[in-house]
């Protein structure tokens, strides 16, 4: 088991090598796009929601197997979802070490909504 | 423009916004969504879907090294995270039923407040400070680092805080910013809290809260990757140059400056919200 100072150090390493992971991957992913499809001309101006491929976990990982750039940059953008959640996970790991019960649930709680919520369980039936 | 050339303005407007953002303390992806729809044209959903992961970007980055410093209450912080991320799954979801032109308007007058908020002095102790039986419970209070050593402090009023809390959490899960201007609202005004404990503690809270709503929003497909891709890196760059420079800068004059566009931004969103152009 780490002691306080150490899980510190983690949750800041955890945080920092998360962030520059998915800049690079996003980086990775955007200069591959530009490169290939750079001279089309973007429309922003009327929406009309995301393939289905770009709007989960599962679809995205499907997109990367199948080598397309947009999925690669948001996979990339789901690292970075995905580190303040691994923050709240080791959390739970720090108050376990100091015996503190009560911060423990409060960190589990947070920790359910997060995953919750990226899973699609919270989000409404379209 | 092609979408190479938009990759490279929007990214390069994103880098100016995180610098100044973060040298004045509002934060930078508060002028992306404006900015955007306004000059842009871009679809406000879209717009809000690319700030938000934005946020994450700056705010995890910055939090690894304010924790470091002692002024962060991480207890104080994970109760709250109960109430912001509950918010904001709930704003993104009103996200979807709310009108645009409407979430222009909310936008615009959160954008006029924040700068207003900005404004203001700040008063660093508090005085007369009575204990919360709940925070004594929570083991809330704490102390932070001041130039004359160790300062304990208490938190008051923590359901107030509490509730200030789903209400900051809702707006930032409806319009995708990190809402910390009002996050820091609710623990220096409400809970008593010395400001630099309430801004670091709430930058440490902005990107689990953002967290929570993207995954509403990347389900509903509102995250457009080649979209967000330079919106990200540029204000992931221009925040953590602007966090380099903090210390040798003056940032009173800056403050003013941006707070003046933040201002400018705010209105004319509420404007085109409105007409109905939004």
């Amino acid at each position: 088991m780490l002691n306080e100072e150490q899980l510190d150090r983690t949750i800041g390493v955890v945080l920092r090598v998360g962030v520059m992971t998915a800049a690079s991957v996003v980086l990775g992913g955007g200069v591959w796009y530009l490169a290939r499809f750079g001279m089309e001309i973007p429309d922003y101006r009327a929406f009309h929601g995301e393939p289905q491929d770009l709007r989960s976990v599962a679809g995205v990982w499907k997109g990367v197997m199948a080598i397309q750039p947009r999925s690669v940059i948001q996979l990339g953008l789901l690292l970075l979802v995905a580190t303040p959640i691994a923050r709240v996970g080791l959390s739970v790991f720090a108050f376990a070490a100091q015996r503190d019960r009560t911060y423990v649930a409060i960190t589990l709680i947070v920790l359910a909504v997060l995953v919750g919520s990226l899973t699609g369980l919270v989000s409404p039936p379209r | 423009m092609n979408s190479l050339e938009f990759s490279l303005v929007i990214s390069t407007i994103g880098a100016a916004a995180g610098f100044l953002g973060s040298l004045t303390g509002l934060g930078g992806g508060v002028v992306i969504t404006p900015v955007l729809t306004l000059l842009f044209g871009v679809d406000i959903r879209y717009a809000i879907g690319a700030t938000l992961v934005s946020i994450i970007a700056t705010s995890s980055g910055a939090a690894s090294a304010f924790v470091k410093e002692g002024f962060s209450n991480i207890r104080l912080g994970m109760f709250l995270e109960i109430a912001t991320t509950l918010g904001a799954i709930t704003g993104a979801f009103l996200a979807a039923k709310i009108p645009t032109s409407a979430i222009a308007v909310i936008f615009g007058l959160v954008l006029v407040y924040s700068t207003f908020l900005s404004t203001r002095p700040k008063p660093e102790v508090h005085e007369s400070a009575s204990a919360d039986p709940l925070a004594e419970r929570l083991k809330l209070n704490s102390s932070y680092p001041t130039p004359h050593g160790w300062q304990p402090y208490r938190v008051e009023h923590v359901k107030t805080g509490f509730g200030a809390m789903l209400g900051a959490g809702a707006l930032s899960g409806l319009l995708g910013i990190g809402s910390g201007a009002l996050k820091v609202l609710a623990m220096d005004h409400a809970m008593r809290i010395p400001f630099k404990v309430s801004t670091s503690t709430s930058n440490f809270m902005i990107g689990v809260t953002a967290a929570a709503s993207a995954g509403v929003y990347l389900n509903r497909g509102y995250i457009d990757p080649v979209l967000a891709m330079p919106v990200m890196l540029g204000v992931s760059a221009g925040a953590l140059l602007g966090a380099r420079h903090l210390r040798g800068a003056d940032p009173r004059v800056l403050r003013i400056v941006f707070g003046v566009v933040v201002g400018v931004l705010g209105l004319e969103m509420i404007y085109s919200g409105l007409s109905g152009k939004i």
